[in-house]
């Protein structure tokens, strides 16, 4: 079967019928048409992006027009599409990106890309040792990392269990604010208060959970939606308790089994006898929140061999053949919305003790959006897709700070981009949770999205 | 031939959605050992039969029994409908009010296990996973709930590695254990039937219910779906109920055939009696008008 299947693919393809016009030379009409078609979309854009900029004067707020920058933009899209219809998109032998990859750097792109996730781990490892790692460098990587674990604990909500969630970032918020008031009110330490934001937030996943056993789709998605926002509002407003719009600031930092980060006697440096550099924090707070990751992907893991893994994935294919089979989807539901929040939880107490402060501001939908946006192009289900994603989105927002408002237009091109090539995320495939003679990854067309 | 045990028996079963009443009083007495198949024009009413059977519809009014075990099993009956409670045990023996019963509860206590119209594999999931996912319960325990599994301790692997053996003898017996490590959506439509047959069996089912299983299969899919239903009566012990259309199958295979039309029952008995009965022909092929009156005073007769 699979020997046929090869043998068929190496076949010359038969040469398709053309239409005589492409034959005898391009079609400059056809070009034309296409390169005004662009041009037109490309004025429709940059006029109100560029050509119109609200500038700040003495008199307020003006509006100034800037049209030769519109007319240059314009004029590339124009040229640019009319070229490419002229020289490249004419031409007969015209191959498709996939296809100019030579035959026999398939395989070897098949193996670099088992080697990548052992190759991403000695990364991540290694990082904080790098020779020209800084501050900001080690900052980045932190911030890096607790979205990694952000989307992989989403990833069993929405990835495994198919069930849309928009309010993720309530579980990070609780968790947060657990450690935070924990620590306030009843002086709480990192590693105490850490276990119970897990256990708070899964109860918070329990609690949403169960209004939203019966929903699907679009219904789903609207009330994880509005249970994210309530849970920022209430912290917003429950202005004795939490501070509200003020939040809380000094929260303490995490120690080093009680050895806490500082200059002077009974510090981390002082009992190891090295010498007191602030880094020393920094480094000591990427390999907690590299561990916590870690877990977070370990469990995801094992779960997915589990019994309740394969039924989550089974709810995500077909929710009414699993209760034809036993399965009592009220509760696997719930686990999956549970386990996804405790991890959201961890990674939220976590973000307190990094920052030192928190308010309702860093909790809003946008974070969100950014987690599930990390999830879906990452590949739902899969976690090396997520850790990619993560790296890419989280890192590329950071390194391009200085283009400013663009940021978000090429944000979102990006994304529609790889929507375009990639429609199922970066990493499609599924790997089976267990085989019987060989492991062969599921492409992602067969496999299903959920119902919501 | 001795008179089997009784094993399901469904009585005054009605099912009203808003106006429309699907099913009207329908009683039928399924027993141990038996293939007993509902038959009926499109509409009649059967699949919404089968939904009320396997929890999917709360029935309107009715009672639906299914024992496991002797004969005397249905003894506790109308103790069991006035107690209020779901089932009711003594030694090898237990007693069932299905239509009190969430629909899972249906298949992990009562055991009966069904299939559908359209078939509902999980697609994305290999052969052998849609099977492991059928023995979700047995599983569940031996993982301790997911918290002992997580360690990966020795009576997970043994529960596990016999999973596997079960799911093994499935695929070997309705020939798909070459493709064990395909996805399910990738099966073509024959062998998807039959997959999802070897699914609901993996659930060891006491009762099964398929829903036309012959449904666009052909010829020759069909006479060797004939041999794995007779296969499964014979070595598994497990009943079948099924809808069927395809009436080489209805009438090779069965023991005991139920009509259906509008909703109620017309026919019931050996498939001898029902392919003779002017009723069912009736309802099937419908009678010219002038024939309605001698039709009619020979059903009266």
């Amino acid at each position: 079967m699979a020997a046929t299947d090869t043998e068929l693919d190496r076949a010359p393809a038969p040469e398709p019928v053309r239409p005589a016009a492409s034959r005898s030379g391009p079609d400059v009409g056809k070009a034309l048409k296409s390169a005004v078609l662009g041009g037109l979309v490309a004025a429709g854009l940059f006029v109100p992006v560029m050509g119109l900029r609200t500038v700040q004067t003495n008199f307020g707020l003006t509006l100034r027009d800037d049209w030769p920058s519109v007319a240059w933009a314009v004029g590339i899209v124009f040229v640019g599409r009319f070229l490419l219809s002229l020289l490249v998109w004419q031409r007969p032998d015209r191959r498709g990106l996939a296809e100019l990859m030579p035959a026999q750097a398939k395989p070897l792109l098949a193996r670099a890309a088992t080697l990548l996730g052992p190759a991403l781990v000695v990364l991540a490892l290694t990082m904080p040792w790098f020779p020209n790692t800084g501050r900001v460098q080690l900052d980045l990587g932190i911030l890096i990392l607790t979205y990694v674990m952000l989307g992989w604990g989403l990833n069993i909500v929405v990835g495994l269990a198919g069930l849309l969630d928009l309010g993720y970032v309530a579980f990070y918020a609780v968790g947060a604010y657990t450690y935070a008031l924990s620590a306030h009110y009843l002086g709480f330490t990192f590693w105490l208060a850490l276990p119970l934001s897990g256990a708070l937030a899964a109860m918070w996943g329990l609690m949403l959970g169960f209004p939203v056993l019966r929903l699907r789709g679009d219904y789903l998605a609207i009330v994880t939606l509005a249970f994210g926002e309530i849970v920022r509002i209430v912290l917003l407003n429950w202005y004795w308790f939490t501070g509200g719009p003020n939040g809380i600031g000094g929260i303490p930092r995490p120690s080093f089994f009680g050895l806490p980060f500082k200059r002077g006697e009974g510090g981390f440096a002082d009992f190891f006898g090295l010498h007191y550099s602030p880094d020393q924090r920094l480094i000591f707070l990427y390999y907690l929140i590299l561990a916590l990751a870690f877990l977070t992907n370990f469990v995801t893991l094992r779960l997915r061999r589990l019994p309740i893994g394969r039924a989550w994935e089974a709810l995500r294919e077909d929710e009414i053949a699993c209760r034809s089979l036993g399965i009592n989807t009220t509760n696997t539901k719930l686990t999956a919305f549970a386990l996804g929040a405790m991890f959201g939880g961890f990674a939220g107490s976590f973000f307190a003790t990094r920052q030192g402060f928190i308010s309702p501001e860093s909790f809003s939908f946008i974070e969100s959006a950014l987690i599930l946006a990390i999830v879906v192009l990452g590949g739902m289900g899969s976690q090396l897709g997520v850790a990619i994603a993560a790296t890419v989105l989280i890192g590329g927002f950071e390194y391009f700070r200085e283009f400013a408002e663009y940021r978000m237009l090429v944000f979102g091109a990006a994304m529609v981009l790889i929507m375009i090539w990639r429609p199922r995320g970066l990493i499609s495939s599924r790997t089976p949770s267990v085989f019987l003679k060989q492991r062969k990854l599921i492409s992602g067309e067969h496999v299903g999205e959920g119902h919501g | 031939m001795a008179v089997r045990d009784l094993l399901l028996k469904v009585e005054n079963l009605t099912m009203r959605f808003g106006g429309l009443l699907a099913v009207d009083r329908f009683s039928l007495e399924a027993r141990r050992g038996d293939i007993t198949a509902v038959i009926g024009p499109n509409g009649a009413g059967k699949t919404t039969v089968f939904n009320c059977i396997t929890g999917f519809y709360k029935p309107t009014e009715g009672r639906i029994a299914l024992a496991h075990g002797g004969e005397n099993a249905f003894d506790a009956l109308q103790s069991l409908t006035d107690s209020g409670s779901q089932h009711f045990r003594t030694d090898g023996e237990a007693l069932f009010l299905l239509e009190r019963m969430a629909g899972h509860d249906i298949s992990r206590r009562a055991r009966v296990a069904r299939t559908f119209q359209n078939i509902r594999l999980f697609g994305g999931m290999t052969l052998l996973e849609n099977l492991l996912v059928a023995q979700h319960n047995p599983l569940m325990l031996a993982s301790g709930y997911t918290f002992l599994g997580l360690f990966g301790l020795p009576g997970f692997r043994y529960a596990e590695a016999e999973a596997v053996e079960r799911a093994r003898f499935w695929l070997e017996r309705i020939n798909l254990i070459d493709r064990a490590d395909d996805p399910a959506a990738s099966l073509p439509y024959g062998a998807q039937r039959r997959l999802e047959i070897a699914r609901a069996m993996c659930t060891e089912p006491v009762l099964l219910c398929l829903d036309e299983p012959a449904a666009g299969l052909n010829a020759r899919e069909s006479s060797s779906l004939n041999d794995l239903l007779l296969f499964i009566r014979e070595t598994q012990g497990t009943s079948l109920l099924l809808i069927e259309h395809d009436m080489s199958v209805v009438m090779e295979i069965s023991d005991h055939i139920v009509v259906l039309d509008y909703g109620k029952k017309i026919s019931d008995g050996d498939p001898a009696f029902v392919r003779n009965d002017p009723r069912v022909i009736a309802a099937y092929l419908g009678v010219e008008d002038r024939d309605v009156a001698a039709v009619t005073e020979e059903i009266e007769a």
